[in-house]
């Protein structure tokens, strides 16, 4: 997940809008046509083939999103769930404790489904690799497939999405906030670049 | 938090996210097949037992395990304890032996402080599992835990800890962090089981039973410690089981939603009645496998946090 802005709104930072609410809306709808052409929901299936798992705390309310929109398209309910990945993160002891996010799975499970993990912004792809190994605990889909609403680029490992929302190209100093109304009471995307003290 | 040693260093926030952090823990592992977790992987967690335990040691080594940290256990007689070595000496290999983290129960009260004092140097973190008749922290965070599970938040609700106050690490645990949590607390026991000095406390304490019984949101019965009493505390078990032991008459003068606690080994017959120890008002079972959640929980905040800021 993108270092998102703690705290103090007093800081001389440049605040930038990348989506609006609008967008936001558009960028979802286009990503759930995406999920259903490349994953041939509708081509008539007996059970729920697809299983659309959100990374907390904005992946979950995105692929509950991604859900009612595929729903819409295509007449097709795919269950969601969320999968918490604090305690697979590499970064553990860099930071203090962190509280855990819940982890729920659709009933069936993921076992020999395809698993849509769904994430708001892809950075560095270290929560990837962290939901990879939750997984990996969790069941044996047949696939997994990764979703996300903003890459904004500078991988740190071999990870890449499969649906992109939206391909931003930031430095590593400027945070993407992803807002959600679910989360945040507004749909918006923000740039932000840290202001020259904070540099 | 470096260390657990007792209830009255966790503050409210504290002890909710510990509290939060278990139930969490609990609904993740709820159902797996593969119950591991690889958040402690290459951290070695000492159990160092030198008193009798099952469901400590036993909920400590299983939650170490399931977050993958390398578990080992101590216990007094098969170790060069009995050679005689001191408590300082065998924390200090422990610790120089690459023990991340010492969880410690011994007789002496005041034990696993004086252990963190002596592992200062070595960054080792000590979990206090109970230290004579002072402090039994986990535990008080586990009863807590099902308090929760059963009646939602504690605030304002009251709770009953009835018997052998004295001798009772649990009943201190209890009294400080159900406090902290904004519970009510009130001490059930007769004159010769409750410490000198319980007015310190400052909760209301009761020699009798029956009249707190309706007011109570819970009752938390504590185990009669004869191998910590060496003198007539009470005539005769029988005459202790008739007043303040918890039979199916007292357990109909609770309200409906009472919980019925016990954080065992239970002495069925004496403070509790096995119909009400089996009865669905008690929480006895699910107190022990809260215990895990509970434990990990403190591991976690433990082992696999560090220094830096978000």
């Amino acid at each position: 997940m993108a270092p998102r802005p703690r705290g103090g709104a007093t800081e001389p930072a440049a605040e930038h809008e990348l989506l609006s609410a609008g967008d936001v809306a558009r960028t979802v709808a286009r990503m759930a046509h995406q999920v259903i052409e490349k994953t041939a929901l509708d081509a008539g299936r007996q059970e729920p083939a697809v299983v659309l798992l959100g990374i907390p705390t904005r992946g979950t309310p995105l692929a509950r999103r991604l859900a009612t929109r595929i729903a819409e398209f295509s007449g097709v309910q795919v269950p969601t769930g969320a999968v918490d990945i604090t305690l697979y993160r590499d970064d553990l002891r860099r930071r203090p404790a962190r509280p855990l996010e819940s982890t729920c799975l659709p009933d069936g499970g993921i076992d020999d489904r395809l698993v849509v993990l769904v994430d708001d912004v892809l950075f560095s792809g270290r929560t990837i690799r962290a939901a990879l190994d939750a997984l990996r605990d969790l069941g044996r889909p047949r696939a997994v497939q990764l979703a996300v609403l903003v890459d904004r680029g500078h991988r740190e490992l071999p990870i890449r999405a499969d649906y992109v929302g939206k391909n931003i190209p930031t430095s590593r100093s400027e945070e993407v906030s992803v807002r959600l109304s679910e989360i945040d009471g507004e749909d918006r995307v923000v740039l932000r670049r840290p202001g020259r003290d904070e540099a | 938090m470096r260390h657990l040693l007792s209830t009255l260093d966790l503050d409210a926030d504290t002890a909710t996210e510990l509290l939060d952090t278990a139930a969490k823990l609990k609904a993740t592992l709820l159902g797996r097949e593969v119950r591991k977790l690889p958040t402690l992987r290459g951290r070695t967690v000492v159990t160092m037992f030198y008193e009798n335990s099952t469901r400590t040691r036993v909920s400590f080594e299983v939650a170490g395990k399931w977050m993958s940290a390398d578990v080992i256990n101590v216990s007094a007689g098969g170790s060069s304890v009995g050679k005689g070595e001191s408590l300082r000496d065998t924390a200090l290999t422990l610790a120089a032996a690459g023990a991340d983290c010492v969880i410690v129960r011994h007789p002496a009260s005041g034990a696993a402080q004086r252990l963190a004092h002596w592992l200062s140097d070595n960054g080792t973190a000590v979990v206090n599992a109970g230290d004579g008749t002072h402090e039994h922290p986990t535990q008080a965070l586990l009863d807590a835990a099902t308090l929760r599970e059963r009646l939602g938040d504690l605030s304002g609700r009251r709770v009953g800890i009835v018997g052998d106050v004295l001798h009772s690490r649990v009943a201190r645990s209890n009294v400080h962090l159900l406090r902290t949590l904004g519970a009510e607390v009130v001490l059930v026991a007769p004159p010769t089981l409750l410490p000198a000095g319980v007015d310190e406390w400052k909760v209301p304490v009761s020699y009798e039973l029956d009249p707190e019984l309706p007011t109570l949101d819970a009752v938390m019965m504590l185990r009669v410690q004869a191998e910590r009493m060496h003198g007539g505390f009470f005539p005769s078990a029988r005459e202790y089981s008739i007043a303040y032991g918890l039979n199916e008459a007292r357990l109909r003068m609770l309200p409906e939603h009472a919980v019925v606690l016990h954080p065992g080994p239970m002495l069925r017959g004496m403070e509790i009645a096995s119909a009400v120890a089996d009865s669905p008002r008690a929480a006895i079972t699910q107190q022990v496998s809260n215990g895990v959640h509970v434990r990990m929980a403190v591991l976690y905040h433990l082992l696999a946090a560090g220094e830096g800021h978000e």
